[in-house]
């Protein structure tokens, strides 16, 4: 883990690839704009507009039911909202793509709840991650190569888990899903990373951990994490989201946010003492 | 011989194999002893056991499919029987007129509905090389068109294999229908010979009994390749979790189609070995319990390992053709209890149970 924070070193995964038809000369890599869904009459979206900048760390809070994994869905294709726009880079209109295409645009998430491939090695959980050709005859005649067996080491060591390599990953603990999970994100070696609760089931060391990872991914990558851990979220010294009913109620730094009186009359007065 | 290849790290897949080479070469060499010989072994016993293969062919393709892909076809018995009724077409062709009305042109069926020339979709059928494209054709065509819905629109689960039921159940009703053109009730039968040779000789039998061997080999090595394959560790990925699949980049509806169309082409194939050497096909092949009982193979033998499937089959089929024989009534029950004690006591299989004792 300590590698990751090594400045002379550069990971493959942490330089971002580029991809046709994304126009991202603008400096926003995501846009959402008027967005609404309802769930039998229950508005989950409601006039939503969201940004995210090319490279940035964003987080997102807000109190539940607030559309924090709605929002997600919508954005990689899961969930169509009833009305609005939502674009990556100034092309790609992802209404009107579904999840495979989402994804090999270059958008990956992490569930809140960790859903790995069970039955596979941890190992093979990355190669099936593993950015590239994705069709039913390239899997079958696929032979991994050697850098690719590099590549998938390098992020073993990323995440942790390299003594783990052959273990079923049925059999990890949670926090370890987590992190392979996370593992299969850089392996996706997405543009947007959509980081669901990352830090649900850890340990204090094994958070500290992800935040350093998270930071560092940052920059090259534009992550947005959704979290309800408040200490997780100021250590991630990012612009911080607060969603409410459905829609933006404060943007800003943590600092500012927790100073809004509307912040702190729907959500963090409230949450004090969950916080 | 990257044929074996795929057997490389299947334990099981070897020892299958082994078995299957050295049941060729024994059964070869005892119907060939004089018939005065106790060890002779009667074209009875050859056909049955040729039979007892094409089945084992249809447990590895079900087993491919809902073992490592997850899904419950309840309706492969179908693609079994139109791959069946392919070559039966073919079968029927070759009578000329030797049929009981003499008609060279038109089975005795058509005659007696007093049809006075063939339906355009049986033209073609008297040669082999059509009737063969046709066995793997209509089953992966039907499979694929099915499939393709059925994918697309995200059915899965306990929904789909009512579907594929479904399917089955209606195909059977229609071809019960005189109208269809394949013989309503009776189905296709009274074959005389296969590319020349006589059904009823002996030496024929041998050969269709090794055809069904080399061909299970075959379809064995492909699944197995398949499996082996990154392309298998999708079709798994997709079973255990199939919206991460998505979410990684995979078109999920894509690999389902793929491999289930795959599955039914072998279904059709077995269906093809299967029909000359038990001399009819008809309708009740499509009767959703036969497709059930395929299922009660799988399971029996045990899922996701393909070599189980082949166990499944034949041991099961072994004791139903004793059982008929013995109690003909007892037969549905004792299959019913089996497999419920199979899904209480033994989710794994027969081949769970003994990879279980070797690793205590």
């Amino acid at each position: 883990m300590s590698d990751i924070l090594r400045r002379d070193r550069v990971f493959d995964f942490m330089v971002a690839r580029e991809v046709e038809d994304l126009d991202l000369s603008h400096g926003t890599v995501l846009y959402m704009e008027d967005v609404s869904v309802s769930f039998d009459g229950f508005k989950a979206i409601n006039g939503l507009n969201f940004y995210v900048d090319t490279g940035e760390l964003r987080c997102v809070i807000g109190p539940n039911g607030a559309g924090k994994t709605t929002m997600m869905d919508i954005i990689t294709g899961k969930t169509r909202p009833d009305t609005g726009s939502c674009w990556f880079g100034q092309r790609l209109n992802l209404l009107q793509m579904d999840e495979p295409e989402i994804a090999q645009a270059g958008i990956g998430r992490k569930f809140q709840k960790p859903t790995v491939f069970e039955h596979h090695s941890v190992f093979e959980n990355l190669e099936l991650a593993m950015a590239g050709p994705k069709t039913v005859w390239s899997t079958l005649t696929a032979r991994l190569t050697p850098e690719e067996k590099g590549q998938i080491e390098e992020v073993l060591e990323v995440i942790g888990l390299q003594d783990e390599s052959g273990r079923r990953a049925g059999s990890l603990s949670h926090g370890q899903k987590q992190w392979l999970e996370i593992g299969m994100l850089l392996m996706q070696d997405p543009l947007l990373l959509l980081v669901d609760e990352p830090a649900a089931g850890m340990t204090h060391q094994e958070m500290d951990r992800t935040v350093a990872l998270l930071k560092s991914l940052a920059g090259k990558h534009s992550v947005v994490v959704v979290e309800h851990d408040m200490d997780f979220v100021r250590s991630l010294e990012s612009r911080v989201t607060v969603l409410h009913q459905g829609g933006v109620l404060a943007e800003g730094s943590m600092d500012q946010v927790q100073n809004d009186p509307r912040v702190i009359e729907v959500y963090l007065g409230g949450a004090d003492a969950e916080g | 011989m990257f044929l074996l290849r795929p057997l490389k790290g299947d334990r099981g897949g070897q020892i299958f194999v082994a078995l299957l080479v050295a049941l060729v070469i024994a059964v070869t060499v005892m119907a060939n002893l004089p018939q005065e010989n106790p060890l002779h072994l009667s074209s009875y016993t050859v056909t049955l056991l040729g039979k007892y293969l094409t089945y084992a062919l249809l447990a590895v393709a079900l087993d491919l499919v809902w073992g490592y892909l997850g899904i419950l076809s309840l309706g492969h018995a179908a693609f079994f029987a139109l791959g069946g009724y392919a070559m039966g077409m073919y079968l029927m062709r070759q009578i000329g007129d030797r049929g009981v009305y003499g008609n060279p042109e038109l089975p005795d069926f058509m005659v007696f509905l007093n049809w006075h020339e063939l339906p355009w979709y049986w033209q073609g059928f008297d040669q082999f090389w059509f009737a063969m494209l046709m066995v793997m054709l209509v089953p992966g065509l039907l499979a694929f068109v099915f499939g393709w819905f059925a994918f697309r629109s995200r059915v899965t689960g306990v929904y789909l294999s009512i579907i594929t039921q479904a399917l089955t159940y209606a195909l059977m009703l229609a071809f019960f229908r005189n109208e269809m053109g394949f013989g309503g009730n009776n189905g296709l039968t009274d074959f005389k010979d296969i590319l020349g040779f006589s059904l009823q000789s002996d030496a024929t039998r041998l050969g269709l009994f090794i055809a069904s061997a080399v061909v299970l080999l075959l379809g064995y090595l492909a699944c197995r390749a398949i499996v082996a394959s990154r392309l298998g560790r999708v079709a798994v990925a997709i079973r255990d979790a199939e919206s991460r699949a998505r979410f990684v980049g995979y078109r999920v509806e894509l690999f389902k189609l793929a491999i289930f169309t795959f599955s039914a082409v072998l279904a059709g194939i077995a269906g093809a070995l299967y029909v000359p050497q038990v001399g009819i096909i008809n309708p009740s092949e499509f009767q959703p319990l036969n497709s059930i009982e395929v299922v009660v193979w799988v399971a029996v033998g045990g899922r996701a390992t393909l070599y189980g499937a082949v166990l499944g089959a034949v041991g099961v089929n072994y004791a139903k053709t004793w059982l008929t024989g013995v109690l003909p009534d007892a037969w549905l029950f004792a299959l019913g209890a089996l497999f419920v004690l199979v899904t209480l006591f033994l989710p794994r299989g027969v081949v769970g149970l003994l990879r279980r004792e070797k690793e205590q």
